[in-house]
């Protein structure tokens, strides 16, 4: 080897594997690739065949990389943390997260203006509605705590991350499930079940993808060097563990052929119905709220400062929360044929929901005793407590839809869509922003952020479409539904529904304002980001200077 | 001090300056923990949703057994309570509509009483079921007939009007249904490309419309006679026996220009309007009769 004047260095027993499960995979999907009638399912396969090359490249690239095996868990008596994984994920979740709110005000405009859709199949609502959903939630918010769980994990365990291609293969192979779902909804294949319509061969490619997941998280906390698991790492297993059984619970679909898209789910009527709604559901409460729950518990402390409130608060919130949130699905099948009893159950465990719901919120908030001054000059905070503000509105809103006779009222309503909204844009879009503002000078050793002035539009901006956003949709769907269940004295229905549909209008164009200026919001980030980046003073980053304990100093 | 050579587990709980709180002694990458009690008011109201569930379950179906489920103890359930508004909306209907079920359409449009529920009625049912091809105004749109106007395909009569509800036009659903059909003459190769250009300027011709100047109208006019006055007449006027169009006014379904009647002719056209017999009952169907027929063209 060393004749040849490159440093190259043995491929490692996984790394083999790694090369020779490629080619296997490449050679399968060539195969499919040729043998199937349909085209968009070629397409796919084509993109798994460049992704397997793409492997083979990536490792075989490594050989020349020049470094010593294994690597060195600990250099100098200081953990030897492995975050270019966690980059990647935070690049990809920016350039997701602008990607998704780009086609959520694009779908905004065409309810608005239906003549956007142009009559192609491939841009119509139906398609791009999907995506939307897939890119923020799964895209955006999937790469955000998947990126911050690898960072929290590995600072609060004092370990390295466990696996040396395991990591890799998480965040990579989480971005191509990622391409192969919204590519397949522009070309029409869907399971057509809400927030689970990739088909079955993307659905079997994450959970591979999540199972590893699991394993190198577990296995980080395995090795970590404290004594006790701290309360973010709770809140990522919890997320890990329970999406990889909702995943698995509504995708038992059986496909029509290995050479077809298509699949069957096994579940039928309303038990199909049933498991579409605990796995709808708890998407929310295990992705959306206990992985950014993980996420608060680490940077709101981290950035303000301060111990986190209450130890107490944090263990019988988290065990409520998770208990209790599993059971609240059927609230989304109210007065359907679903029996009364699912029905009573969904409704009363999402009002018992409440107060440990909130109970994250009080955590958060109260963290910042002490450090109040803190919302005045740092704008990064003060997006991270707002954003447990609408965490603690949506959630008292969300128990309050649940109850039947409210739900009577809002249900298929755009008072829904105004609600996942304020959940999902000053909520998750938030407490995102807030790390991704902490971790880019973290990762790229920057001294701070290029600009704060910059934080600071980006938080006013944003907060303006927010609430522009959320107000025309509760308007919106109150109108909307007290106009469906108004009746003449006569007894008949007062309105037509297209009638219902018209009057919506203004509300549709305020509404895509408010996703207009919070994509303008995102994207005055991602050039703060990229300043920081390019031209910010490359020093040792905060991380590490700003961790005097606060208690020694006081 | 750094975190990463601070050392971990030796120190204890120590008292927080700020909010003189202890804390748990645990320490992560510089994050530590108050010991705060549970906030009471947390607590109460988190006490009070529990009993609050464990009352509404007493009270309503709420736990799986093996063989059903507990029922409550006000025998609530949703399918008896749908029942009883629907129950309530029908007794409340027939109060207010009490002989619109036995009157004739014709007595309906003389009594102002009959006639304002039906045209309530006819409005609400208009709106739920037939706004999605006749517009909300009725007004139509190409090749979904305006019903504002007197230009009717089937007739404008009270009772054409409530038979093509009844029974729908080229529904395949209803034996009784309206049939008829304007051919595919292009298609089917009875006539020729000139030809029909020939027909299409003869219809413009009809309807008072200017013609291309190259169009061989008196060809147009024998091909006309031959083909289309059969349904169409021989002046274009149309017959509502056989759903044949009036040619000759501007009211179109179509289009009139050259392009859509060339494409008229070439491929035929059949429309099709479901029947309503089957989905809607009986006094619905004459309260919507009276409605269509007040739109602006009953005859």
């Amino acid at each position: 080897m060393a004749a040849t004047g490159y440093p190259v260095r043995r491929l490692t027993a996984g790394e083999l594997l790694g090369i020779g499960l490629s080619m296997i995979a490449a050679i399968g999907l060539l195969l499919i690739a040729s043998l199937t009638d349909s085209g968009a399912y070629a397409f796919h396969a084509v993109v798994g065949i460049l992704a397997a090359l793409g492997t083979v490249l990536f490792i075989g690239n490594r050989s020349f990389d020049g470094r010593t095996l294994p690597v060195p868990q600990e250099i100098d008596g200081k953990p030897n943390y492995n975050m270019a994984p966690v980059k990647f994920a935070t690049v990809a979740a920016m350039f997701w997260g602008i990607a998704g709110f780009t086609v959520g005000l694009i779908i905004a405009l065409q309810l608005a203006f239906p003549a956007l859709n142009f009559d192609l199949p491939w841009i119509s609502f139906g398609r791009m509605r999907p995506l939307h959903t897939s890119a923020v939630i799964f895209a955006f918010g999937g790469n955000v705590l998947l990126g911050t769980s690898f960072y929290v994990v590995q600072r609060t365990s004092r370990a390295r991350l466990a696996g040396d291609l395991s990591p890799w293969f998480v965040i990579l192979g989480y971005n191509l499930f990622i391409v192969i779902a919204g590519t397949g909804y522009l070309l029409g294949i869907t399971q057509g079940k809400e927030y689970a319509e990739p088909e079955w061969y993307a659905d079997l490619w994450l959970t591979v993808v999540w199972v590893v997941y699991l394993l190198v998280f577990v296995a980080t906390l395995a090795k970590r060097k404290e004594p006790h698991i701290y309360v973010a790492n709770w809140f990522y297993l919890g997320f890990i563990l329970t999406i990889a059984v909702l995943h698995l619970g509504n995708n038992l679909t059986i496909p029509a052929s290995l050479l077809s898209p298509k699949s069957y789910i096994v579940w039928s009527g309303v038990q199909d119905a049933m498991f579409q709604w605990w796995y709808g559901h708890n998407a929310v409460g295990f992705f959306l709220t206990a992985g950014f729950l993980a996420i608060m518990y680490y940077f709101v402390p981290k950035r303000a400062n301060r111990p986190i409130y209450s130890y107490r608060l944090s263990i019988i919130h988290f065990w409520a929360l998770i208990f209790l949130y599993i059971w609240a699905g059927p609230h989304h099948l109210h007065y359907t044929a679903l029996p009364d009893w699912a029905q009573t159950l969904g409704m009363t465990f999402s009002i018992m929901l409440w107060m440990p719901s909130w109970g994250g919120m009080i955590n958060g908030i109260m963290t910042l005793s002490g450090a109040w001054d803190k919302l005045r000059t740092d704008p990064v905070l003060r997006m991270m407590v707002v954003s447990l503000a609408f965490y603690g509105m949506s959630t008292f809103e969300g128990p309050l839809m649940s109850i039947k006779a409210v739900n009577g009222l809002s249900h298929y309503t755009d008072w829904t869509v105004g609600h996942v909204h304020s959940g999902a844009l000053g909520w998750v879009a938030y407490v995102s922003f807030g790390a991704i503002y902490c971790l880019v000078p973290w990762l790229w050793n920057r001294r701070e952020l290029y600009s704060l002035k910059l934080v600071n539009w980006h938080f006013w901006i944003s907060t303006l479409g927010i609430v522009l956003y959320i107000s025309a949709m509760w308007v919106a769907g109150i109108m909307q539904g007290l106009m469906w269940r108004a009746y003449t004295s006569l007894g008949f229905l007062e309105y037509s529904f297209i009638e219902t549909v018209a009057a919506m209008h203004p509300y549709y164009v305020i509404r895509a304002l408010g996703g207009a200026l919070f994509l303008v919001g995102a994207l005055i980030m991602a050039f703060n980001l990229w300043m920081t980046v390019r031209t910010g003073a490359a020093e040792a980053s905060e991380q590490d200077s700003a961790l005097q304990p606060q208690l020694a100093a006081a | 001090m750094t975190t990463q050579d601070h050392t971990h587990a030796s120190h204890g709980p120590e008292i927080d300056a700020h909010t003189g709180i202890a804390t748990t002694g645990h320490e992560w990458d510089g994050i530590r923990e108050l010991n705060t009690p549970l906030p009471r008011w947390w607590l109460g109201i988190f006490y009070a949703t529990i009993v609050w569930s464990i009352g509404y379950w007493v009270v309503y179906p709420a736990w799986p057994l093996i063989t059903g489920a507990t029922k409550g103890v006000i025998g609530y359930a949703s399918r008896i309570e749908i029942e009883k508004d629907m129950q309530d909306l029908k007794t409340l209907r027939a109060s207010q509509a009490a002989g619109l079920g036995e009157a004739s359409l014709e007595q309906i449009k003389a009594d102002p009483n009959l006639f304002r529920i039906a045209m309530a009625q006819g409005k609400a049912a208009f709106g739920d079921n037939c706004v999605a091809c006749h517009g909300v105004g009725g007004a139509g749109s190409k090749g979904f007939p305006n019903l504002n106007d007197d230009d009717w395909l089937w007739g404008g009569s009270l009772e054409s009007i409530q038979q093509t509800l009844q029974h729908g036009v080229r529904a395949t659903t209803d034996a009784d249904t309206r049939v008829s059909m304007m051919p595919a003459f292009g298609k089917d190769g009875t006539l020729k490309r000139d030809e029909i250009n020939a027909v299409a300027n003869h219809v413009r011709e009809l309807a008072g419309l200017p013609t291309e100047p190259k169009a061989d109208l008196a060809k147009g006019r024998k091909l006309f006679a031959d083909n289309c006055a059969a349904c169409h007449g021989e002046a274009g006027k149309g017959n509502q026996e056989l759903g044949a169009p009036n040619l000759t006014d501007a009211i179109t379904l179509y289009g009139m220009d050259v392009a859509s009647i060339t494409e008229t002719i070439t491929n035929g056209r059949g429309g099709v309007m479901p029947a309503w017999g089957p989905r809607l009952d009986p006094t619905t169907i004459k309260s919507l009769t009276v409605y269509v027929h007040s739109l602006g063209g009953g005859q």
